[in-house]
C-alpha cells in the first residue's frame, strides 16, 4: 500500500542506526492496586541477544506484552525501533516478530498450514521449506497444533516468530517444555538471527539459556532490574557488589578440600571456603533473587 | 524500502514490508473457513443441522405447519437458510472465537502485521465463505425436494443474509469476548436450539403459542426469518424486521466493540 509506505519512508531519517532495538524507561504497569512493573528501565541492541532474567511474577511477561503492543504501560516510555508500539502499531508489525509463552497457536489447524499462514501476511517471508527443515517441523508438518508436544509447538512458535525477517524478536521462554536436541536447534537459530544484526530479546529463568545465549543479561524482580552485564560481569560480582577470586583447577585424586582452606588462612585470606564445581549463573541469581519460593 | 538506515557496520535485513491488506484479510478469510469447514463438530451445526431440519420439516408430518397455502418446502427453506446463517454467524463463530482467545491466537495474529482490524475482518470473510457454502449445499437438496423460490426476491435474500451475519456475529464476538470458551460452548449452543424453537426463525413469531409470538418478532431471529421469508415468498421483505435486525446489530456491535476482552 502506498500509504504505508510512503510513511515509513517519512519516519526512517528519525530513526538512528546507533539508537537501541529497544529502550524502555522507568516503566510502569499496574493490575488493580498490584504494581507488576516498577519504574523498570533496560535496553536492547541490534545484533545482540538480551536476557530478561527473572523468577516467576516478576513482570517479566507484563513488560515483553507492552513493548509487542499487546498492554498499555501505566508510565514511562517504550521505544521499539525508535516508535511507538501503540501508536506505530501498523508500522512495527512487519518488523517486530513475536513468540509468546502461551504460543497463540490455532488448535484446530495443522502445523505447516499454520506457518504458510502466518507467513503469508508479509512482503517477502523466509522460505517455508527452510524453517522446516532448520526447526525439524517435518515430521509432525500435517499434524493439528492440538496433537502437538510441548516441545513442538515451541518450535512452531518459534519459526511463526521468525519467518517475517523481523528486525526484532521477542521470544518468551523459548525452550521451555523442550527436549535438549529441540532446545539446541532453538539456540543455534538465535545465534544465527544475532549474526545477521537481529535484536533478540528473551525471558527466561533457565540459567543455561542465559549463559549460553546472552549477550547482557537484565536480572529482573519485583518489576525492576537488579542488576545487569554481561554474564561474565555478573559472575564476577558478587551479590553485594563484593569482588571475589575464582580459582578453577582440576583436584587431584583424594584431594583434600580442608587442606587448601587452611592453607589459603595460613596466608592472610579471610572467610576462605573451597566450592567444588563452579560458581554459575545460577548462584548469582539465587543471591540476587533469594531463595523463597513464589 | 529504501533508507539512509544502512550505515550500520552490521545493517540488518532492509525494512520488512507487510503483504498488502487485502491479501492479509484474504489469507485470513481463507484460513478461517477452512478451519470451520474442517472440524467435525462445526460441521455437524452448520451443515448437518440445517439439512436435518430442512428435509425433516418439509418431508416428515408429524409437525403441524399451516404454510398458508404454500407448499411445505416453500415454507420451509427460507427458515432453514435463516437457521444456516445463525449456526455459522453465532454458534460456529463464538465457539471459535472464544477458544482462540483462550489458546493466545488473537493476540499473536495482533502482532502479525494482520492487526486485530484485519483479524475482525477476516473473521467476518470467513463466516460469509462458510455461508455461501452452506447456500449451495442447501439450496441443491431443497430445489431437488421441490423447492421454487421467488427469483426476483434473491438480491433481497442476499441483503438480508449479509445483515443477519452482521448482527449474529457481534453476539458471537460479544459472547466470546466476554465469557470463559466452555461457558460460551455451552451457551452458544443452547441458544441456537433455543431460539430455533421458539425464536420465529423456523416458525413465523405469529405462528407461535401465547405470548412468544410477541416476543419473537423482536428477536433477531424473528425478525431474520420473517426477512427471509419475505425476500424468497415474494410477499416482500417487511420493513420492520429490517429495521429490528438492524438495531441489534447497532446495539450488538456496540456492546461487542466496549466489552471484548482480547486476553
Amino acid at each position: 500500500m502506498s500509504t504505508s509506505a510512503a510513511a515509513t519512508g517519512a519516519l526512517a531519517p528519525a530513526a538512528q542506526p546507533d539508537a537501541p532495538a529497544l529502550a524502555l524507561h522507568g516503566l510502569v504497569k499496574r493490575y488493580g492496586g498490584r504494581t507488576v512493573v516498577d519504574g523498570l528501565c533496560l535496553e536492547a541492541q541490534r545484533g545482540a541477544v538480551t536476557a530478561v532474567l527473572g523468577p516467576n511474577g516478576a513482570g517479566k511477561t507484563t513488560t515483553i506484552e507492552i513493548c509487542e503492543g499487546l498492554r498499555v504501560p501505566d508510565g514511562g516510555t517504550v521505544r521499539v525501533l525508535g516508535l511507538d508500539p501503540r501508536a506505530d502499531a501498523a508500522l512495527l508489525r512487519p518488523r517486530v516478530g513475536v513468540m509468546l509463552q502461551d504460543g497463540g497457536l490455532p488448535s484446530g489447524a495443522r502445523a505447516l498450514e499454520v506457518l504458510r499462514h502466518v507467513s503469508a501476511m508479509y512482503a517477502s517471508p523466509r522460505p517455508v521449506a527452510e524453517l522446516v527443515d532448520r526447526l525439524g517441523l517435518d515430521s509432525f508438518a500435517r499434524t493439528t497444533v492440538r496433537r502437538l508436544s510441548g516441545g513442538q509447538r515451541q518450535r512452531l512458535s518459534l519459526a511463526c516468530a521468525v519467518v517475517g525477517r523481523p528486525e526484532l524478536v521477542f521470544l518468551d521462554e523459548p525452550s521451555a517444555g523442550m527436549d535438549p536436541q529441540s532446545r539446541h536447534a532453538v539456540w543455534d537459530l538465535v545465534r544465527e538471527l544475532r549474526s545477521d544484526g537481529v535484536a533478540v530479546v528473551l525471558t527466561t529463568h533457565l540459567m543455561d539459556e542465559a549463559e549460553s545465549l546472552a549477550d547482557v543479561v537484565h536480572v529482573v524482580d519485583h518489576g525492576t532490574v537488579i542488576a545487569s552485564g554481561t554474564v561474565a560481569e555478573l559472575l564476577a560480582t558478587g551479590a553485594h557488589g563484593g569482588a571475589e577470586t575464582v580459582a578453577r583447577f582440576t583436584a587431584p585424586p583424594h584431594f583434600d578440600p580442608a587442606a587448601l582452606t587452611a592453607w589459603l588462612t595460613a596466608h592472610g585470606a579471610s572467610g576462605a571456603s573451597v566450592t567444588v564445581g563452579r560458581r554459575t549463573l545460577e548462584d548469582v541469581f539465587l543471591d540476587l533473587t533469594g531463595r523463597n519460593l513464589r | 524500502m529504501t533508507g539512509p538506515a544502512t550505515t550500520t557496520p552490521a545493517p540488518a535485513a532492509p525494512a520488512q514490508a507487510a503483504a498488502p491488506a487485502l491479501r492479509r484479510i484474504a489469507a485470513q478469510a481463507a484460513f478461517e473457513s477452512r478451519t470451520i469447514l474442517r472440524n467435525g463438530e462445526q460441521l455437524l451445526v452448520t451443515i448437518a443441522l440445517p439439512l436435518f431440519l430442512l428435509v425433516g420439516v418439509a418431508r416428515a408430518t408429524i409437525v403441524e405447519l399451516d404454510t398458508a397455502g404454500a407448499t411445505r418446502i416453500d415454507f420451509t427453506t427460507p427458515g432453514v437458510i435463516a437457521v444456516a446463517i445463525m449456526s455459522t454467524a453465532f454458534t460456529s463463530q463464538a465457539i471459535a472465537t472464544a477458544f482462540d482467545r483462550r489458546n493466545g491466537v488473537l493476540r499473536l495474529m495482533a502482532t502479525t502485521p494482520l492487526g486485530r482490524g484485519g483479524l475482525l475482518a477476516g473473521k467476518v470473510l470467513g463466516v460469509l465463505g462458510v455461508e455461501v457454502v452452506q447456500a449451495v449445499v442447501l439450496t441443491a437438496v431443497a430445489v431437488a425436494l421441490g423447492w421454487r423460490p421467488h427469483l426476483a426476491g434473491i438480491p433481497a435474500a442476499i441483503g438480508v443474509a449479509l445483515l443477519g451475519t452482521a448482527a449474529f456475529t457481534a453476539l458471537a464476538l460479544l459472547l466470546a469476548g466476554v465469557l470463559r470458551a466452555e461457558g460460551v460452548l455451552a451457551l452458544s449452543n443452547l441458544l441456537l436450539v433455543l431460539l430455533i424453537v421458539g425464536g420465529g426463525v423456523l416458525v413465523p413469531p405469529d405462528r407461535l403459542p401465547g405470548g412468544l409470538a410477541q416476543v419473537a418478532a423482536w428477536l433477531p431471529s424473528g425478525a431474520l426469518g420473517e426477512a427471509m421469508r419475505g425476500a424468497l415468498s415474494g410477499s416482500g421483505v417487511p420493513p420492520l424486521a429490517v429495521l429490528v435486525l438492524a438495531g441489534w446489530t447497532a446495539l450488538l456491535a456496540w456492546g461487542a466493540s466496549r466489552l471484548f476482552r482480547w486476553q
